[in-house]
Formats: C-alpha cells, sequence, structure tokens
C-alpha cells in the first residue's frame, strides 16, 4: 500500500488542480452545523471539521433525483414513452468523508447492486465518485462506530484515507480511484511505507481510546426474527417518537425511497426521493388497510430492519455504522445503542 | 443490466368490462416494439408494474398465460389514483409496462401432483393465468387432478365468466363455481361461500396434493381452517401476497415482511414461510 504525505501549504492548491478533472463535494459550515456539499469554485473543503448534520448519501442518492422522462402532448413524437433523464455522471470526489459514511456506501450497495438488478442511478454515480476520507482524530461524543463494523480509521469504502498530522496530512492510496485523485492533485511526496502505517496505527489507536459507548451485536443472529419481533419491550421504544423520519433521513445507511410523477407543460418527469418508514403512508394500501399502523410498528420496523432482517440476509454485520447521527438529532432521545443492546440481550421467556 | 425502471412501451389494444358493477376491467396491451414482448417472459403467478406517465405505478398480477402470445392481459380493479386513471383510458392509447415482476407459482414442484386452486372476488388473475398454463396440451400432463374453488358475490361479479363455463365442461379439470347468492333461477352451480365450498368439495390432502389460495384477507382467514380440516400441511399451502409496493425490484423498502420483500422474494409463498415471518402485510 503507498503512502504519500501532504504538505497543508500545498494543500489548497492541490484541490484547486483536481477541479480540472473532478466535481468536487466536501464539508461546509452552514447555520445549522456541517453539510456535506457541492463546492462551489470558489469554497476549498473545510478539513475542520467534526461530522455533519446530513450524512453524505445525497452524493450518490440525491434526497430528489430524476430518473424518467416524456412528453404527453399526443402531437409529439415518442410521447408518453419514457426515457432515462441525461444526468451528469463525470468524477466526482467527495473530500474529507469520514470512514463511517464511506463503509456505510458499501452496505448501501448491497440493495442497489444486486444479481437480479442494478439501480443505474445509484450503480452510476457511486462508480463516478472518489472518497477520500480524513480519519478522525478525536471521535465526538455520539461516535460507536468501533463496535459497528467501522471506526475512525477504517479504510473500506474509501480510495484515499487522510491523516491530519498538524501540518500535513499523510494519505494512504487505497485504490487505483485513490491514485488517480491524488494524481490530478498532483500530491506526490512519497512516504516509507512501514513507518507511515505504524504512524497511522498510533492515531488510530489513541483515537479509538475517545470512544466511550459501544453496542452488542454478536447475539442479534442467533434469536429468531419473530421472538425479537414479539419482544415486549416496543411499546416502551416507541412511547416518546413523534414519527419525524429525522433519524431515517440523517441515517448514512437508511436507502428506502418513493416514486412520483411531476407534471409541468406535458412534460413528465418520474423522481425517486427519500423515504421514510416512520410515516404511516409508507405501508398504506389503497383499500385504507395498513399493516404498519401504529407508530410501535413503524419504530420497530426501522430497528428489526437495521439490526436484524440486514443481518440476517446479507451476513455483513448490522446496517448501522455507528456514526451516532440519529442519537444526537432525535428530538425525544431515542437511542438506537440501548435498543440495540436491548435487542443483543433479550431472551424469550419460557410461556 | 437494463434499467429496471424502463417501462416497456405499450398500446392498449381492448379494454373489456369484466364485472357487471364496472369495477373492474380487462385491459389487453400489445408491445410497441417486438422484441419487448420476448424480454417480457413470464411466468404464471408473477406481476408487472402498469406505468402512467405523468400519474404513476400500480403493481397488477398478470391475467394472461404464458402461452398465450403476442399480448398480455391484466384485470384492474379501480381503487386509487392510477387504477382510476386506467379505467379512464382509451383503446390506441400509450402507457408502459414493467415486469416481469416477483416469483411465481412453484411449477417445478407441483408437477406429478393434484393441484387445489381456490380463488375469491378479483383475486383470480394470476389463477387464470395458471389455469390456463395448466391446461395447454403441452402441459396437462405435467399435472394429476385439478380442482378449481372460485366464488364471487354474485354470478355477474365472477371475472372470466365465459372461460369458467368452459372449463366446467371438461373432464381434465373439476370446477366447483360458486356465489354467495343468487336470485337468478337458472344457476345451475354451488351458492355458498367458499370455505364451505372447499370443505365439501376439495379433494382431501396427501403428499401428492397442493393448494393456491388467493382471495380477499377475509376469505382467507376462514379457508384456512378448512383446509387444515382436510389435512393441508404449511408447506401445502401455497398463497400470493399484496403490499404496497413502488419499485418491484425489492429496493424502495416498504413492502417487506420482515426480511422477504413481497415484491422480489414473493409475492407467492407458503404458508410455512409466512409463518416464520411477522404478519406485516
Amino acid at each position: 500500500m503507498k503512502f504519500i504525505t501532504i504538505d497543508k501549504k500545498d494543500w489548497a492548491k492541490g484541490i484547486e488542480k483536481s477541479r480540472e478533472t473532478y466535481k468536487l463535494f466536501g464539508p461546509v459550515k452552514e447555520k445549522n452545523g456541517f453539510l456535506i456539499k457541492s463546492l462551489d469554485d470558489d469554497v476549498q473543503p473545510d478539513m475542520n471539521y467534526q461530522d455533519s448534520v446530513m450524512s453524505p448519501k445525497s452524493v450518490v442518492f440525491p434526497q430528489s433525483e430524476k430518473m424518467l422522462t416524456t412528453s404527453l402532448d399526443d402531437s409529439q413524437d415518442g410521447h408518453h414513452i419514457m426515457n432515462r433523464v441525461d444526468t451528469d455522471y463525470s468524477p466526482k470526489a467527495v473530500i474529507g468523508i469520514r470512514p463511517y459514511d464511506a463503509k456505510a456506501m458499501q452496505l448501501v450497495k448491497l440493495n442497489f447492486d444486486t444479481k437480479d438488478y442494478r439501480d443505474p442511478y445509484w450503480c452510476d454515480a457511486y462508480e463516478a465518485t472518489t472518497f477520500v476520507g480524513l480519519g478522525i482524530n478525536k471521535p465526538g461524543l455520539y461516535d460507536f462506530s468501533t463496535s459497528a463494523g467501522s471506526g475512525p480509521f477504517e479504510e473500506e469504502g474509501l480510495d484515499v484515507l487522510l491523516a491530519d498530522m498538524d501540518d500535513k496530512y499523510l494519505a494512504k492510496i487505497i485504490t487505483d480511484k485513490g491514485q488517480a485523485y491524488v494524481d490530478s492533485c498532483g500530491f506526490g511526496t512519497d512516504a516509507d511505507e512501514k513507518e507511515s502505517q505504524v504512524l497511522l496505527d498510533v492515531l488510530k489507536k489513541e483515537a479509538e481510546k475517545n470512544i466511550a459507548s459501544k453496542i452488542n451485536t454478536d447475539q442479534l443472529k442467533s434469536k429468531t426474527i419473530l421472538d425479537l419481533h414479539e419482544a415486549p419491550f416496543w411499546d416502551d421504544v416507541a412511547f416518546s417518537c413523534i414519527n419525524c423520519g429525522t433519524c431515517t433521513y440523517v441515517c448514512p445507511t437508511c436507502w428506502c425511497f418513493d416514486i412520483q410523477d411531476e407534471t409541468k407543460n406535458k412534460k413528465t418527469t418520474r423522481f425517486k426521493n427519500w423515504d421514510t418508514c416512520m410515516s404511516s403512508l409508507f405501508t398504506l394500501h389503497t383499500t385504507g388497510h395498513n399493516p404498519r399502523d401504529s407508530k410501535t410498528q413503524r419504530v420497530r420496523q426501522r430497528f428489526m430492519h437495521k439490526l436484524k432482517y440486514f443481518v440476517d440476509k446479507y451476513d455483513q454485520g448490522t446496517m448501522c455504522v455507528g456514526c451516532g447521527r440519529c442519537v444526537k438529532s432525535c428530538p425525544v432521545n431515542i437511542d438506537i445503542r440501548e435498543v440495540c443492546n436491548m435487542m443483543n440481550a433479550y431472551e424469550k421467556q419460557a410461556e | 443490466m437494463e434499467n429496471p425502471y424502463m417501462p416497456y412501451p405499450v398500446r392498449i389494444d381492448e379494454i373489456e368490462i369484466a364485472t357487471e358493477d364496472k369495477s373492474l376491467k380487462t385491459f389487453k396491451f400489445v408491445f410497441l416494439n417486438k422484441e419487448d414482448e420476448e424480454k417480457f417472459s413470464y411466468q404464471a403467478g408473477q406481476f408487472a408494474e402498469l406505468s402512467i406517465p405523468g400519474v404513476g405505478e400500480i403493481p397488477i398480477g398478470i391475467a394472461s398465460s404464458p402461452i398465450e402470445k403476442g399480448f398480455v392481459k391484466f384485470t384492474v380493479f379501480r381503487a386509487g389514483v392510477v387504477t382510476s386513471h386506467l379505467h379512464n383510458m382509451k383503446v390506441g392509447d400509450i402507457m408502459g409496462i414493467r415486469g416481469p415482476l416477483g416469483n411465481w407459482y412453484p411449477w417445478d414442484k407441483l408437477e406429478n401432483k393434484n393441484v387445489v386452486i381456490i380463488g375469491g372476488g378479483f383475486a383470480f388473475t394470476t389463477l387464470r393465468s395458471s389455469i390456463i398454463y395448466m391446461l395447454d396440451p403441452a402441459n396437462r400432463s405435467k399435472f394429476k387432478n385439478i380442482d378449481v374453488v372460485y366464488g364471487a358475490r354474485s354470478p355477474g361479479m365472477l371475472l372470466y365468466r365465459e372461460e369458467l363455463y368452459e372449463w366446467e365442461k371438461r373432464d381434465d379439470i373439476n370446477m366447483h363455481i360458486t356465489v354467495d347468492g343468487t336470485d337468478d333461477p337458472s344457476w345451475k352451480y354451488h351458492t355458498g361461500f367458499v370455505p364451505q365450498v372447499v370443505e365439501k368439495n376439495a379433494p382431501k390432502a396427501d403428499d401428492d396434493t397442493y393448494a393456491i389460495i388467493c382471495g380477499p384477507p377475509i376469505m382467507i382467514k376462514f379457508t384456512m381452517p378448512s383446509l387444515v380440516e382436510l389435512g393441508y400441511k404449511e408447506h401445502q399451502i401455497i398463497m400470493s401476497l399484496e403490499n404496497k409496493m413502488k419499485c418491484g425490484i425489492g429496493m424502495c423498502g416498504r413492502c417487506n415482511i420482515g426480511k422477504e420483500l413481497v415484491c422480489k422474494d414473493g409475492p407467492v409463498f407458503t404458508l410455512e414461510e409466512l409463518n416464520l415471518t411477522p404478519k406485516e402485510y
């Protein structure tokens, strides 16, 4: 594995240079905190951020995305025949993405890139994107990534991993995509591989010490779906929930979406929009019947999906990377760590 | 791989009012591009998304049979935004079909078996597809006895009446047609609810007999005890589910029952499989 060092004095210039090839995304400070956004020409990624309010999933999975379009004007050729919308899939790079968010992309890929179907919108955007990660030297209060299959310096899903070393970045080039990106920046001061890995390991160890909370997931697999589904604690878990859906929107792994048509001047567009399992409309049948009619059923669905159904279906751990956004953003303090530990510890009482 | 959200363009070729209350219509579609018909190669029991640009999409079971070539047919109940719009469309209109989607009745497993088909109301569409498929001279010898129990509120509410009465005359299929009630003195078939007709007329279970059941929840609820009474085991009862769907390809996340997605892992499940999942349908 190749390492390079980047002097921070050269950083901004290199990033500017990469714009010749890449459309850049990165952390930007906004009124309510940081967001990972498309970087305007004069904006540099703000690498001093702790975390972003929203996950960067929108880079490859926009909150609202055009899929198909056609004319409803009967006098036009090809009216009512849908065509794929022309979308820009030229190279993009996300600068400063956190390792848990890159790991989340890998989990979401399991849903959109399957052996039977490939969602071309998600996959084309994903393939066009290079993920330049920034290790987390001092994880925040809500971070529990080390027990959720990720961690402050995990490499999975990243093309480059940057470690902030005060006056310079140590960059580990993980993939060819990553190499191509640092080449486009003109970064190229090779660092000793062995030495660099030792440095990285020290940083990683220090960082992991800051993570105080954890989830236990080792027993989730051995429980049955029905036992967990029928466990007695769901009403208590859901009691304070107001079904606002914030947890699903800030989550880097929540991938559910809706499909809607919108028409203006006889031109119609079919959209894919983020949806939330917290909404009763999510599952409402036309007949009025709703299989997840109560908020307890909906709250249970969210946790069961992430911590049981996903675990059983893919055998790749939980569908939670421990970023802590849902814990931090929940207006009524519902905490996935508590719920997960409760599920993991649950033993069905003999009847 | 192709874009799974892209519907095949089709033209409405024929519209037939299917029931006396006009709440159901059968639409016959032909593909604008001949090669799309090949790509839309399906099995009895699958569904598709009927796709109306500017309105939306709706998942509907395929009522035509794989052996019927040159068109596809869907019988649609007028219920919500998309189906109401569809009911107002005309022959010649252009729209889309996306599919085929989901799994199908387990035709491999049903070979050399007795098959009992139980349907109620307008949930008879994929069952029609199945019966046409099984009765095809190329396929009939693959199955042993075929029994069909089909019921509706009144004679005029039975779907595919002409075909039902034709099948009734054949000796390679045992039809048990029933209506909840009728004041038609010439009605020569059963009167009574599906569960009772099943209990009196359906064959008793043995290892070589499977039941396929499709109907409104209330019919399924009361038919189950009848099947249990006849000795059917959980793995011998095959059902087709419905749930709210959007993508139809297992991605959008709303139709799940536990870890199974009704659109992709279903809609066909055995009762044995369903008993391992939360009843969120």
